[in-house]
């Protein structure tokens, strides 16, 4: 099994109009066995933007770290939080560092501009980011994901039917794939806030 | 892997109990019957090791060893999920210049702390790549497969530490009846407001 594989994930990040919502499953598991059901892959990077890691928890909790260190950082020096776009393209920079001795993450960036449009950006384990309109996805069940996706996303979403369609996709995929699922949290992201559910879905 | 090393929170979080078997062994053959590896890092907090039994000491007596300079540098215990962010950032720095192959389960208990209600006990699973989850009941080892069932199904949050004790048993006895690897006693510690003591089982008497 691939060390992508080990933990199991499975992360959403989609795009309406001036929101955009970032979901994961919360499982966290070694190959079969389920040891964890409430494990955070999803974090608040800015009031703005989020980051969802999918792969190795290991690297998923030593990134978390590394980038709130790099984030804090910035904001110290700069005075200003960091716009997502920059934010990923620091990420890409993190990750590319260690391009012979990777981290085994493929992260996906949810973010809003300042002039409150969406950005999505998706990214492979060094670092290598495609910048998404509509969605981008991570995990175990990448296919299952992109599947839902494509026939459930639609432009200009309000925050509520981006929820519907983003937890919709989400539990469909993990529901065919025995590393990811065990429980979802979803947060949509608009210029007023952030708002985090917990999904409530099949526990196996 | 056949190291087993397992342990559970009680009563609404009052208590925790971190067990461990004591064989050291090697290849066919077994040295030792006692070898005790759950460590007390301090008086308020257990490291159970499983896995490799030379990075399982040198990992763990490092950790202890860092714990009490902390608490001489500053004055100050560190709390549980400190210790667990420590034990975690060590083997993640580790892990790819000469891994530690040791899984641990850490129990602690905290009074005075930002993080937790006043002599809340928490666990927290650690695997040999360096991912930390606080969890309710922990197990590592090919026992894990046997002994997670059990939990899942035996424990709950209000449990006594009567309960527990019968817990443990329940635990030790389906490993002692399926498990391919001989384990014929354990060390079961027990934390909680009054400090540490070993809980009597009928296995190790």
């Amino acid at each position: 099994m691939s060390i992508m594989e080990h933990n199991g994930a499975a992360m959403i990040a989609m795009a309406g109009a001036d929101c955009v919502a970032i979901a994961a499953d919360t499982r966290f598991g070694l190959r079969q066995q389920t040891v964890a059901v409430d494990f955070e892959k999803v974090f608040r990077m800015t009031d703005k933007t989020y980051v969802g890691f999918g792969g190795l928890a290991t690297d998923v909790q030593t990134l978390r770290a590394a980038l709130r260190f790099r984030l804090s950082t910035y904001e110290l020096k700069e005075e200003r939080v960091m716009k997502p776009k920059a934010f990923a393209n620091l990420l890409s920079h993190v990750l590319y560092e260690k391009r012979f001795g990777p981290y085994f993450v493929e992260p996906i960036v949810a973010g809003l501009d300042d002039d409150g449009k969406p950005f999505l950006c998706g990214m492979d384990l060094i670092g290598a980011p495609v910048f998404c309109g509509d969605y981008v996805v991570s995990g175990t069940c990448t296919p299952n994901l992109n599947g839902m996706c494509e026939a459930l996303w639609r432009p200009d979403m309000t925050p509520d039917e981006l929820f519907e369609a983003i937890s919709q996709c989400l539990l469909a995929s993990v529901d065919r794939d025995a590393l990811s699922g065990w429980g979802a949290i979803v947060h949509v992201i608009t210029k007023d806030g952030v708002t985090s559910k917990r999904l409530k879905g099949r526990m196996d | 892997m056949t190291d087993c090393t397992f342990g559970f929170v009680g009563q609404k979080h009052k208590f925790v109990v971190v067990a461990a078997d004591r064989s050291a062994a090697r290849s066919i053959v077994v040295f030792k019957q006692d070898e005790d590896k759950v460590l007390e890092l301090d008086a308020s907090k257990l490291l159970g090791s499983a896995g490799s039994a030379p990075d399982g000491v040198a990992f763990t007596e490092f950790i202890q060893k860092n714990v009490a300079l902390y608490e001489i540098d500053n004055g100050t215990r560190l709390d549980t999920f400190a210790t667990a962010n420590f034990i975690r950032n060590e083997l993640a720095q580790a892990l790819r210049r000469g891994p530690y192959q040791t899984n641990l389960l850490l129990g602690g208990l905290d009074r005075e702390s930002p993080l937790y209600a006043d002599d809340e006990a928490s666990l927290y699973y650690i695997d040999y790549l360096a991912s930390s989850n606080k969890v309710n009941f922990g197990c590592h080892g090919y026992a894990s497969n046997f002994i997670l069932s059990i939990f899942d199904k035996e424990w709950h949050p209000d449990l006594t530490v009567d309960q527990a004790k019968d817990l443990v048993q329940k635990c030790i006895d389906e490993l002692q009846k399926r498990f391919l690897i001989n384990l014929p006693a354990f060390t079961v510690k027990v934390l909680d407001k009054d400090g540490i003591r070993n809980l009597p089982l009928a296995a190790n008497e």
